[in-house]
């Protein structure tokens, strides 16, 4: 293999359906009009010499090395900022041509360090014919500029900047942060981050577009200085959150050097965020375990064994208990970390090798509620759009997400967009980045209070219906016209007034007819959402309150509008894609269906059941009465995930046998008596598939270090318990999918990667995938507009516990933060810190960074406290990454009343100042140091 | 399982519903319950009514009065 390097045509594409003729060194060039003459000469094949001019940024006509000659016309003209024109005669190269690019080139080696003339400045000067330098060391130079090695994982060294811009341009333009700038004037002009502050000090989120862009390697990463340059590369996916970036990962022997965004990928168009790009080297951290171990019980010491000796206990112990206490007495979690052919793979296992439909996913506690809402709303378990759609967009609502920090490459899009002129309102208790941040500013910021989506939206649909502003025509054309009427009649009634509903979420009425006002005549209106949505007791109820909307303002089914829930992790969509939910196969058909269920039973060569299974949290449940006692958890760590810590806790601990299939101990694992070794992402084949039912190659980089992909072990427990499994690559697994699956019919590894990715559905009807759902008709035929009562969540404030809680995640930082931790990200956030409104805060009597108890119903924990206006007063806010702070002490049982999916974002708690950690998190600590050791090293 | 919980859950559930009117409550409860919930949990909250079926909602009630007619 060798390093694939795609073109770079110097500047960006151009839309537009009428083209121009040019003569381009004697060649006859076609190309759009207001194409750059740089773009419409690579194309045809002529590469100009350029060191400014990169086809992800706007032309910007610094460098002067692209000069061409155009007859007719005076002057040396870049060609990245001309366009070219009907008739054009030009011409790249000539002895003048030659001559300027000499001196130019010169000029730029005149005050470069000698040993960084390489890379794009080498190649720029070796096509210039400069061997060396006519005017010495001048006097004044930048050879002794200091090199800033605050970040991480970039540094950036002045000396070796030809001040082109490109990595300002790229932080404007890309990144939308707007972190660098060029400090100083003429000779002293100099790349500076912030107000000449070190980068890591900066408003700089590390997303490494600056690097990306740098010609020069003035910006470059530490690896490649420590490692050297890659030697061969690989394109694939990025496994942390549900924007599916894809990126080409470098490396030299068996070791990646780094990962680059994949120009060609199209979730993130070759840009990425800190964790894709640089947060990956948990891979080869000194905690992964490499080796299978078992345990009698949870209070012995790991024993290292062979993969034969784990899997074969872990079979027996399962069987075991299912001989005495039935099938159902055992059950599996799928991961959204893992690949739809591993997801696939584990849902299988546990119907037809445990012969049980106890099988769930950690979408449950994320987006369950999307599926269940989507479904029953459009007919399709999905967001309606893919991320491109965002550029027709007029109007962005944004509720219950924080894209800047959880899904940071989509919000680099949106941002662009909303730099462009698009309106945008946010729906959050907090004052998320959005809400106001350079070049953004949101036209309404609706803070409610945290458990009032439902009463919020119906407010907004209220005045939709009741000043006359719903798009009639969509609504009878598409639509079920009796339940539009019915749902009309309902939103219509003064208990969802936005007069009424003010004073249940506290926006002010006003503001909510702005905003529905703005969003139903705004243009394209599109709603993204996330957990803030899901993550209620009304979880499913809010987001069938958005699909009314959008339905009733005719925002579905073309470009720009739409429904999209931002998913968290890589895969959520997939895995429930993959028939992870204890009621339904792949493709989301229910396990009662008979036709589907005979078409898997035919497959698979066993009788399936035709009831549902138990979810994670009734499987807690079921174990502390003793009907369930087996757990196979691939890629989760439910005990910190989860909701309401020491009741999981208890669950896991009356089980008699928990497999946990990880790279590194969590804290599930403190309660297992398995552990199998985990492949990370880079060590395996597969596919993930992404918010927009993007489906895209996971590619194996190395070698899996335990020496097992994911899905070989899950074959081997499968085989193990009696239940053949034959594949010899994930691709005939997808083969399976597809053959049991009608939106998946047409996906195979050759389509893949012929086409590079594929939206589901890919069928006969759409053989290339679906970007956009709906265009003309429903799924399910006829849009279902769905009654929304609005029923206030059980978890109350009280003298007791006065604030509430709300929780999330921030952008250096993944989930439970197994991989996140174990990278130098922590230099971001080192610690979970709970932000407290200043009011509420000196009535407690807290200053900035003191120690705080956070106590509820359920639990206590302490962290230290972050004083913040970005915080309502009543509303307090944490992050739930470190294991050591455990914010799900915490959290309720409370949970969704359709899915189950837990109630993070409203829980009553009190704050009070703490000296010293709570007794959960002693008790846990001493927990944790006992279920680690490991006895034995035994050389398999 | 716990009662308590299980009543929890399926009340929810049944509030959901109360906005469809009382028969297709009752209706949505019991749909609900049979395409959601793990047998075992569905002889629980049956039996729970059986003992008296404290704190169960009218709507849900009469669901769950159905699935104990299996």
């Amino acid at each position: 293999m060798s390093m694939i390097e795609p073109p770079d045509l110097g500047t960006p594409p151009v839309a537009g359906d009428v083209s121009v003729s040019l003569t381009i060194d004697g060649r006859e060039v076609r190309v759009s009009e207001r194409t750059s003459i740089m773009r419409a000469a690579m194309l045809a094949g002529i590469d100009i010499p350029k060191l400014c001019a990169t086809d992800s940024l706007a032309a910007f006509g610094s460098c002067r090395l692209c000069l061409v000659e155009i007859a007719g016309r005076g002057g040396t003209p870049a060609s990245c900022t001309t366009p070219v024109a009907e008739g054009m005669v030009v011409s790249t190269t000539n002895e003048r041509l030659d001559r300027l690019r000499h001196g130019v080139m010169e000029l730029y080696l005149s005050d470069h360090p000698r040993h960084e003339i390489k890379g794009a400045v080498g190649e720029a000067a070796r096509r210039a014919g400069v061997e060396m330098v006519r005017y010495g060391v001048p006097a004044a130079c930048h050879a002794d500029a200091h090199t800033d090695e605050s970040n991480p994982y970039f540094a950036f060294d002045p000396a070796a900047c030809i001040v082109c811009s490109r990595c300002v341009r790229a932080c404007d333009e890309v990144q939308g942060t707007f972190a660098l700038t060029i400090a100083g004037r003429g000779f002293a002009s100099r790349v500076s981050a912030s107000q000449q502050e070190p980068f890591l000090g900066s408003e700089c989120v590390s997303c490494g577009a600056c690097v990306q862009a740098c010609p020069t390697d003035a910006l470059i990463e530490k690896t490649v200085r420590t490692m050297g340059l890659p030697d061969r590369s690989v394109v694939t996916t990025c496994a942390y959150c549900g924007v599916g970036c894809a990126f080409e990962a470098q490396v030299v022997g068996d070791e990646v050097v780094r990962m680059t965004p994949w120009k060609e990928g199209k979730a993130n168009h070759g840009h990425s965020c800190v964790k894709g790009r640089f947060a990956w080297d948990y891979a080869t951290h000194k905690e992964r375990i490499l080796k299978p171990m078992i345990r009698e019980t949870i209070g012995d010491a790991w024993r290292e064994v062979s993969w034969d000796e784990a899997i074969a206990f872990a079979a027996r112990r399962l069987k075991e208990i299912q001989a005495v206490h039935g099938r159902g007495a055992v059950g599996a979690i799928t991961s959204s970390r893992c690949t739809n052919e591993e997801t696939y793979l584990v849902q299988k296992l546990t119907r037809a090798a445990l012969h049980t439909n106890n099988v769930d996913t950690c979408a449950r506690v994320c987006h369950s509620p999307t599926g269940y809402g989507l479904k029953a709303a459009f007919g399709t378990s999905a967001g309606t759009q893919d991320f491109d759609s965002v550029d027709h967009a007029d109007v962005v609502l944004v509720i219950g997400a924080n894209p800047t920090d959880a899904h940071p490459v989509f919000a680099s899009r949106m941002k662009r967009r909303l730099r462009a002129g698009a309106k945008l309102i946010v729906v959050d208790p907090r004052a998320i980045d959005l809400v106001r941040m350079p070049h953004v500013e949101a036209a309404h910021h609706l803070a409610l209070k945290p458990g009032t989506n439902v009463a919020l939206l119906n407010a907004l649909a209220h005045v939709i219906v009741t000043e006359g502003l719903v798009d009639e025509d969509f609504v009878r054309e598409r639509c079920d016209l009796a339940a539009f009427q019915a749902w009309a009649a309902f939103v219509a009634d003064d208990v969802n007034g936005p007069e009424t509903v003010e004073k249940v979420c506290g926006v002010p009425a006003a503001t909510l007819r702005a905003a529905a006002r703005l969003y139903a005549t705004g243009g394209n209106a599109a709603i993204y959402y996330g957990l803030g949505v899901t993550e209620h007791s009304q979880g499913t109820t809010t987001v069938m309150a958005i699909a009314n909307l959008a339905m009733a303002t005719g925002n579905l089914g073309r470009p720009g509008v739409g429904v999209n829930p931002l998913r968290g992790q890589n895969n959520v969509q997939g895995a429930c894609d993959m028939g992870s939910f204890p009621h339904e196969f792949s493709g989301y058909r229910h396990i009662s269906d008979e036709p589907t269920r005979r078409l898997f039973e035919s497959l698979w060569g066993v009788a399936l059941d035709p009831e549902p299974g138990l979810r994670i949290p009734n499987m807690i449940d079921a174990a502390l009465d003793g009907s369930f006692r087996g757990l196979y958890v691939q890629g989760e760590d439910i005990l910190q995930s989860d909701p309401n810590s020491s009741h999981m806790a208890a669950g896991l601990a009356a089980m008699e046998c928990v497999i946990v299939q990880d790279l590194f101990l969590n804290e599930t694992a403190s309660y297992a008596h398995v552990f199998l070794p985990g492949a990370t992402f880079l060590e395996k084949d597969g596919t993930y598939t992404n918010a927009e039912r993007r489906i895209q190659r996971v590619r194996k980089v190395v070698e899996p270090r335990a020496g097992l992909a994911d899905w070989e072990a899950t074959q081997r427990l499968s085989n193990a318990l009696g239940y053949a499994m034959n594949y010899g690559h994930p691709s005939e697994i997808m083969a399976e999918v597809a053959t049991t699956t009608p939106t998946f019919a047409g996906v195979s590894y050759d389509r893949l990667d012929a086409l590079g990715s594929i939206q589901w559905p890919c069928n006969d009807d759409a053989p290339d995938g679906t970007p956009v759902m709906h265009i003309g008709r429903f799924a399910r035929g006829a849009g279902e507009f769905i009654l929304t009562e609005y029923v206030p969540t059980d978890e109350r404030t009280g003298p007791r516990f006065p604030l509430l809680l709300t929780t999330g995640r921030v952008l250096s930082q993944y989930n439970v933060g197994a991989q996140t931790r174990r990278t130098q990200n922590v230099v971001w956030h080192p610690e979970d810190r709970l932000e407290i409104h200043p009011h509420d805060a000196e009535h407690r009597g807290v200053a900035d960074g003191d120690w705080v108890r956070l106590a509820s119903r359920e639990g206590a924990t302490s962290l230290r406290a972050l004083i913040t206006t970005r915080v309502s007063p009543g509303v307090v806010y944490t992050t739930f990454h470190h294991p050591g702070t455990q914010a799900n002490v915490v959290t309720t049982e409370n949970s969704d009343w359709a899915t189950n999916c837990p109630e993070y974002k409203v829980t009553a708690v009190q704050v009070t100042l703490s000296n010293g950690p709570t007794e959960w998190q002693s008790a846990a600590d001493a927990q944790n140091r006992r279920a680690r050791r490991i006895a034995t090293i035994v050389a398999e | 399982m716990d009662a308590s919980r299980l009543t929890s859950m399926a009340n929810q559930i049944g509030a959901f519903f109360r906005a469809q009117g009382e028969a297709a409550a009752v209706t949505g409860v019991e749909d609900h319950l049979r395409k959601f919930w793990d047998p075992r949990m569905r002889r629980e909250i049956v039996a729970h009514l059986r003992a008296g079926g404290e704190g169960l909602t009218p709507a849900v009630r009469a669901a769950v009065a159905r699935l104990a007619q299996d």
